[in-house]
């Protein structure tokens, strides 16, 4: 079944995707790691002030993820809105 | 002190990357820029993990670290969250552009052989600037390890990038930078797993890290910032700098990452916006496995070298080590570890017996016995010396070089494909000589790497004599964060952004950043000058706003661009959609 291809509808959710995505990623770098790194730091990770771990192993787990996600919900979106190669 | 196994690993490794290179001959200009567009997802990501990986993120960061403590995070969120900008504001969107190099993208975006010429400008900059440390690099790794004279060192990596860039182009590049992160990561973790198997009986250094030392229910980090604190060093979980820097120096490091053409051409090698997406996603798993290795190596190796060298009696080189050793141990002390000893040759560990008690102190700036600090520690020493540490045999040591040498050459190939395509295709075919034939294109292509890899091997070699090598890398990712990012960025994501805005967004942000970063280096170095507590490394994320305001600025005060360049944006956005647009597009066709 052919879907009639949407361009602007798959621009329009790309956008709001990139711009949540893009949230989590200040988030988790800026915000565990820098700004909000004191406060995280009186919990912990295993044997690590969670804060600190944020910043130097939890944030890139979360970009790795960012990745993924993003991947995953544009294949479907390009499914929804009829866009192809 | 050429080690046999050091010797076997090199000059294998080596000849592995002169066969895929002549194996992998370019023989059109879309092999020899982008390798044919037809590069697999996960091997384009492989390479770009050793395209981006340099001697400095192999060598030298987890000694940084191990130094900085948590100040050493810039980097590795720096250089990995850079990767999430180029997946999603970036890769997917050039590729469907589809043409060569960043500035195809600014010159056919804002319709301006005057925007062309800027974007090659900033690219050689951060290019050149780039790879004078990586030539360097292998010149230290040939005359530390294979007892090759420094500059001898260099010009045979010049002949190995010389014959797979000149022959084989991207294509020939692509293939040995699979071969070498293959090496390269080989070498770092290996090692690492066993350092962390021996400090925290675990052999997962991710796990280790967050783990208990061995045999205790105390935390590894919480050990390590007792052992520093004690010693007069800052408690390994903080830092003494501001937040505020901190941040800038992230975000420079981060846009930077984003802005650097020679990451951004490697996406350019696959097959449609689609591939370019999961690519980079690939690209950081890859490069993620190295990071979050790093921090974990750099807090063993910081426990370890307290423990085994801090009140250790010296033992110098006219003894007998075993011997002597042996006496030190029967009296109830602690002899310098023997790696100690293999690698204070190499001139990255000094002993200065201050008291002349002959036991090495190792102090902070504010040791609470007041002991004068004895031992300083090259930052290279701790990744270089990991094998020896975790007493693995032989073979894996020589491998650590040859993992050294693995992350320079694939940076430095990287970067000499950019320099030599924004010679002979931005400047030549797409500026001044149009009417190039495709023969005479690859030629000059050709000839533009051949002379580009002499260029960057002298300036290796001169890098020596001059001071401020160290200093560049401020500029590299702080220029490619204010003067790359925010036009390529705009270019997608604006449809109103113009010639004119774009023309003076490159310049305002390549000005400011410079200036600033030349003043605060070289004729001021005082921090306090510093505007809002920004160091040079950071700065280029401040400016990067700057040029981002006055780009959109300029752009709403002069006439919008051309319709054709309007429909442009709009086939770029959505994959699939890409026609001709205009004169640009029929002077050099786009491949889809």
């Amino acid at each position: 079944m052919a879907i009639t291809p949407d361009p602007q509808g798959y621009w329009r959710a790309t956008k709001r995707l990139t711009i949540g995505l893009l949230a989590i990623w200040f988030l988790a770098s800026y915000g565990a790691g820098i700004l909000f790194r004191d406060f995280l730091d009186q919990f912990s990770i295993g044997g690590a002030p969670l804060g600190f771990w944020f910043a130097q192993n939890g944030a890139i787990y979360v970009f790795v993820l960012l990745i993924v996600i993003y991947c995953v919900k544009m294949t479907k979106y390009e499914k929804k809105f009829g866009i192809g190669g | 002190m050429a080690d046999p196994w050091t010797i076997f690993w090199v000059v294998g490794t080596f000849s592995v990357y002169l066969i895929i290179a002549i194996r992998s001959r370019a023989t059109s200009t879309r092999d020899f820029y982008v390798a044919g567009h037809d590069v697999h997802p996960v091997i384009n990501g492989m390479a770009t993990a050793a395209d981006w990986m340099s001697a400095a993120s192999f060598l030298s960061m987890a000694g940084l670290i191990a130094f900085m403590g948590y100040g050493g995070s810039v980097y590795l969120m720096g250089w990995t969250g850079g990767y999430v900008l180029l997946a999603l504001l970036l890769a997917p969107y050039l590729r469907e552009f589809g043409k060569f190099t960043v500035p195809d993208f600014v010159g056919d975006r804002y319709y301006s052989k005057i925007a062309r010429v800027i974007a090659v400008v900033c690219a050689l900059f951060v290019s050149f600037t780039y790879i004078a440390g990586q030539m360097k690099g292998v010149g230290v790794a040939f005359s530390g390890f294979l007892g090759v004279p420094f500059n001898i060192g260099i010009l045979i990596g010049m002949a190995i990038v010389f014959v797979y860039a000149v022959w084989g182009g991207m294509k020939g590049i692509t293939y040995t930078q699979v071969a070498q992160y293959v090496v390269l990561i080989f070498a770092y973790t290996v090692p690492a797993i066993f350092i962390s198997l021996m400090i925290t009986s675990n052999p997962v250094p991710q796990l280790g890290f967050i783990g208990n030392m061995a045999g205790t229910d105390m935390a590894m980090l919480e050990k390590l910032n007792t052992v520093v604190t004690d010693l007069g060093f800052t408690e390994y979980t903080s830092t003494t700098k501001a937040k505020i820097d901190v941040f800038c120096i992230t975000a420079a490091l981060m846009f930077g990452t984003a802005g650097l053409p020679h990451v951004i051409i490697r996406f350019f090698t696959v097959k449609s916006a689609q591939a370019a997406r999961v690519s980079a996603g690939w690209a950081l798993v890859f490069i993620a496995l190295l990071y979050t290795t790093a921090p974990a190596v750099a807090a063993f190796a910081r426990i370890n070298f307290v423990e085994t060298v801090n009140e250790a009696t010296y033992i110098t080189d006219g003894e007998d080590y075993q011997q002597r050793a042996q006496q030190i141990i029967d009296a109830g002390g602690k002899p310098v570890p023997d790696w100690y000893k293999t690698w204070e040759k190499t001139g990255l560990l000094d002993y200065d017996d201050k008291n002349g008690d002959g036991i090495m102190q190792y102090r902070g700036p504010n040791a609470p016995d007041g002991v004068a600090n004895e031992v300083t520690p090259n930052r290279d020493i701790f990744v270089l010396a990991n094998p020896q540490i975790a007493r693995l045999p032989a073979w894996v040591i020589g491998l650590v070089v040859a993992g050294g040498l693995a992350a320079a050459l694939s940076t430095a190939a990287g970067l000499l494909m950019v320099i030599s395509s924004a010679v002979s295709h931005d400047l030549l075919k797409r500026t001044f000589k149009p009417d190039m034939t495709e023969k005479q294109e690859m030629l000059a292509a050709r000839l533009a790497a051949a002379a580009a890899v002499i260029a960057a091997g002298l300036l290796g070699i001169f890098a020596t004599s001059l001071p401020f090598v160290a200093q560049v890398v401020a500029f590299a990712f702080g220029l490619a964060a204010a003067s790359l990012f925010p036009i390529i960025f705009l270019g997608i994501f604006w449809k109103r952004m113009n010639k004119e805005g774009a023309i003076s967004s490159m310049l305002t942000g390549l000005i400011t950043t410079f200036s600033y970063i030349y003043y605060f280096k070289f004729i001021n170095t005082d921090p306090s000058g510093w505007w809002f507590g920004v160091s040079p490394e950071g700065i280029g994320f401040v400016f990067m706003w700057v040029a981002l305001i006055v780009g959109i600025a300029v752009a709403l005060m002069t006439k919008a661009p051309p319709q054709h360049i309007q429909d442009l944006v709009d086939d770029i956005r959505v994959p699939g959609q890409r026609k001709l647009h205009g004169p640009d597009d029929l002077a050099l066709k786009p491949i889809n």
